[in-house]
């Protein structure tokens, strides 16, 4: 299984939500209990091991805050 | 551990101005990413238009000119001229590209320039208040079209890829859109076979991407990407229009 690791630039994020809807494993959601710098809930990764290495949350991020990375077994 | 995906070299680190969730930033993405991989970002040209993209000189990591409303590709023509050994593109939207900008954008491709054309359409002038474009879909509700569009009173929408594509001088014509992965990496690649041909001088490349405007449209950002793909893709089909095959 490939294992991967997404990190955000959280203060760029926008809180658009697109992230969220396209993860094919369900890790990522909006934190609603903080605004970052620029006013909006930024996007995180709450289970961060059940990542997939997908890249598909960074393809449709419109503003190119994830990067992505495949961790080696 | 590898990094398989981070910023582009070809975008600048100015944080994009455009609203949460407009696919503006995925498109901008595409075109860097592609200026990258085929390591011509040092002598691309980037003719930014008038419309939600203005600022994007700011974004690129290129050499940019602002052309007036509508004039990018007349703008285009002249710096590739000038500049045969420059890669030129132009980005504009509908609002620039499909209405006052339509009779530029028809002669450069009749003329065949050796420029890249990408149009970003998104059914709605979005940078001045969501107001109805020629692309607005029928019925569609705007600022303008507070009922929806009447198509007996507004006419039909334009579309753009087919017109461009009757014309001889027209290269390389694709219609694509970026509502999922999938549908990104398909974009990422018409875009890329777009400056292929103008490599080769092949002569006029365009995609239209199909775009949303989820503050225009008064949608949140997952749902536009859905009316795109229920509501837009019906009257605009994705599709390669015209290939020469000038880029393989």
């Amino acid at each position: 299984m490939i294992k991967g690791r997404v990190s955000f630039n959280e203060d760029t994020c926008k809180g658009c939500g697109l992230c969220v809807s396209v993860c094919p494993v369900k890790i990522l959601k909006l934190d609603t209990s903080r605004v970052n710098a620029i006013g909006y809930t930024p996007a995180f990764c709450f289970e961060p091991e059940k990542c997939i290495a997908c890249s598909s949350c960074a393809l449709i991020c419109p503003d190119v805050v994830i990067t992505v990375e495949r961790l080696e077994s | 551990m590898s990094v398989i995906f981070k910023k582009t070299k070809g975008l600048t680190d100015t944080p994009f101005t455009y609203c949460p969730g407009c696919t503006h930033g995925i498109i901008h993405r595409l075109v860097a990413e592609v200026l990258e991989e085929l390591n011509i970002i040092d002598r691309s040209v980037l003719i930014a238009s008038v419309g939600c993209s203005v600022m994007s000189y700011e974004f690129f990591n290129c050499d940019a000119v602002q052309a007036a409303h509508g004039r990018a590709p007349a703008v285009a023509t002249g710096v590739k001229r000038v500049r045969p050994d420059s890669i030129v593109f132009t980005y504009q939207g509908d609002g620039d590209l499909a209405s006052i900008g339509t009779g530029e954008i028809v002669q450069a491709a009749h003329r065949g320039e050796n420029i890249t054309v990408i149009f970003v359409n998104n059914a709605i002038y979005g940078m001045t208040g969501g107001q109805m474009a020629p692309t607005t879909l029928p019925g569609q509700v705007t600022t303008t079209s507070p009922y929806g569009r009447d198509t007996h009173l507004q006419g039909e929408p334009i579309r753009i890829s087919e017109m461009i594509a009757t014309i001889p001088g027209a290269a390389f014509v694709e219609r694509v859109t970026v509502v999922d992965p999938l549908t990104i990496r398909k974009a990422k690649t018409a875009i890329k076979k777009a400056f292929e041909v103008q490599l080769r001088n092949g002569g006029f490349s365009m995609v239209e991407v199909l775009s949303s405007c989820n503050i225009g449209w008064g949608l949140s950002p997952v749902d536009s990407l859905k009316f795109i793909k229920d509501k837009m893709v019906p009257y605009y089909p994705l599709g390669n229009f015209k290939d020469k095959g000038v880029q393989s």
